[in-house]
């Protein structure tokens, strides 16, 4: 009988079990009932390895989209931006939170507060060595075209893996996948959206959506290249071994730049990893700093 | 200024058009080229669409993403409807006696002498 007026009358009622008030109801723990013992014959040490791969990509692609907000062509794709955003950084939580569990926290403990949880340690107190993002995400934003361009080809990548990732041997690796998937496929959807119509709308968005492609398309050379980690943990029924992705990504963006009209620019012939053996460019310090900043001089600050 | 001169934006006030007012320039596909759409969403528990606010949008599919992105963004929603403003047909508020003042002495119109079954929902 209860029939709801508005939607979101049911929020004004929600509390949470503290007594808050709390928006949105019926939300969904990701890892609520999941074993987190790490299954038998795969190496701890690998494992948070492969983990911080997955979730500095999503942490740092968080932190530049978030560069948008306050800047973004609209109120609306502002909102949309922080949202994609948002769910990237919910993946690199958890996953840097696995990480932290089976014992792979860096250096990050050595400047970080034990009132400090695992998450923020990694994210906040290891230096850029201690990253193992690519330079696909990493390269500064550009404009709008470039920007979604970039979130693209980061989306297609990264939900090529998360799919194969569900059928992974580490329970908790297969259910952040398994989440993970719905928020990518929008993400993708999303880029892919702009990228059509920036691409077959007016001269001046079809050149800035060339021009974001010709410089995104370079940085897609080592992300089909694994590391010894990845090799190890594909072995091992864990991980994604990322050439395996490689021809679903190339098919994807492919069919999204071709009826955007846009030039598909050559493929980068495949390179040794960089970014996933702690190799990057000088705008990750850059952007480590400001991600850093407050929680460095304010270790444990609340709100 | 008369009042032709004045365009009103889907209820969201009056805004002025007329030749005196200085408007920036701006490129051909600006904001003000992209129509008003009003949002619709479904709650979880609710069994109709009911109106959540309005929004910019270049076309029909864009909007319908970022009401997602904008009206849905606490686990509100199941479904959304989009509709430009301009396709709504509103009654006018000077027409508000002779549309709804018959009724408000009707109260036969209302089915209060029945008993409702516990088992019939929304009602």
């Amino acid at each position: 009988m209860a029939h709801e007026e508005t939607v979101y009358d049911a929020l004004g009622n929600a509390q949470d079990d503290h007594g808050h008030w709390a928006f949105g109801t019926g939300f969904d723990e990701p890892l609520a009932g999941v074993d987190t013992t790490v299954p038998e014959g795969i190496g701890p040490a690998d494992l948070g390895a492969y983990c911080l791969m997955l979730g500095d990509d999503a942490l740092v692609l968080a932190q530049r989209l978030t560069q948008w907000i306050t800047a973004a062509p609209e109120l609306e794709e502002e909102v949309a931006i922080a949202n994609v955003a948002l769910d990237l950084l919910g993946q690199a939580r958890l996953l840097l939170a696995r990480a932290g569990s089976v014992g792979v926290l860096g250096r990050s403990r050595e400047k970080a507060t034990d009132s400090i949880p695992d998450e923020d340690a990694l994210a906040y107190f290891r230096d850029p060595d201690e990253f193992r993002s690519t330079g696909l995400v990493e390269a500064p934003n550009g404009d709008f075209a470039r920007t979604m361009v970039r979130l693209l080809a980061a989306a297609t990548v990264r939900l090529a893996v998360f799919a194969r990732l569900r059928e992974s041997r580490d329970p908790v690796l297969a259910a952040i996948a398994a989440k993970g998937v719905n928020e990518l496929a929008y993400h993708r959807d999303h880029a892919a959206r702009w990228v059509l119509r920036l691409g077959d709308g007016t001269d001046e968005s079809h050149r800035r959506a060339q021009a974001g492609a010709d410089a995104v398309w370079p940085l897609l050379d080592d992300l089909f290249t694994a590391t010894d980690v990845e090799a190890r943990l594909t072995a091992a029924g864990v991980a994604v071994d990322p050439a395996e992705v490689r021809e679903e990504v190339v098919s994807v963006l492919t069919e999204v730049l071709e009826r955007a009209t846009l030039r598909v620019p050559e493929w980068p012939a495949d390179a040794a990893p960089r970014g996933r053996t702690g190799e990057h460019t000088a705008e990750l310090p850059e952007l480590l700093a400001t991600l850093q900043g407050l929680a460095r001089q304010h270790p444990a600050a609340t709100w | 200024m008369s009042s032709t001169d004045v365009t009103s934006e889907g209820g969201h006030g009056a805004v002025p058009t007329g030749p005196e007012v200085p408007v920036e320039t701006k490129p051909a596909a600006s904001r003000r080229d992209w129509p008003l759409y009003e949002v619709f969403v479904r709650g979880k528990r609710g069994i109709n669409h009911v109106h959540v606010g309005s929004l910019h949008a270049p076309d029909d599919e864009m909007a319908v993403h970022a009401a997602r992105d904008l009206y849905t963004r606490r686990n509100e929603g199941v479904s959304v409807w989009v509709v430009k403003a301009a396709h709504i047909t509103a009654s006018s508020p000077d027409e508000k006696d002779p549309m709804f003042a018959p009724s408000g002495d009707k109260v036969y119109r209302h089915p209060t002498f029945y008993e409702i079954p516990e088992d019939v929902p929304h009602m």
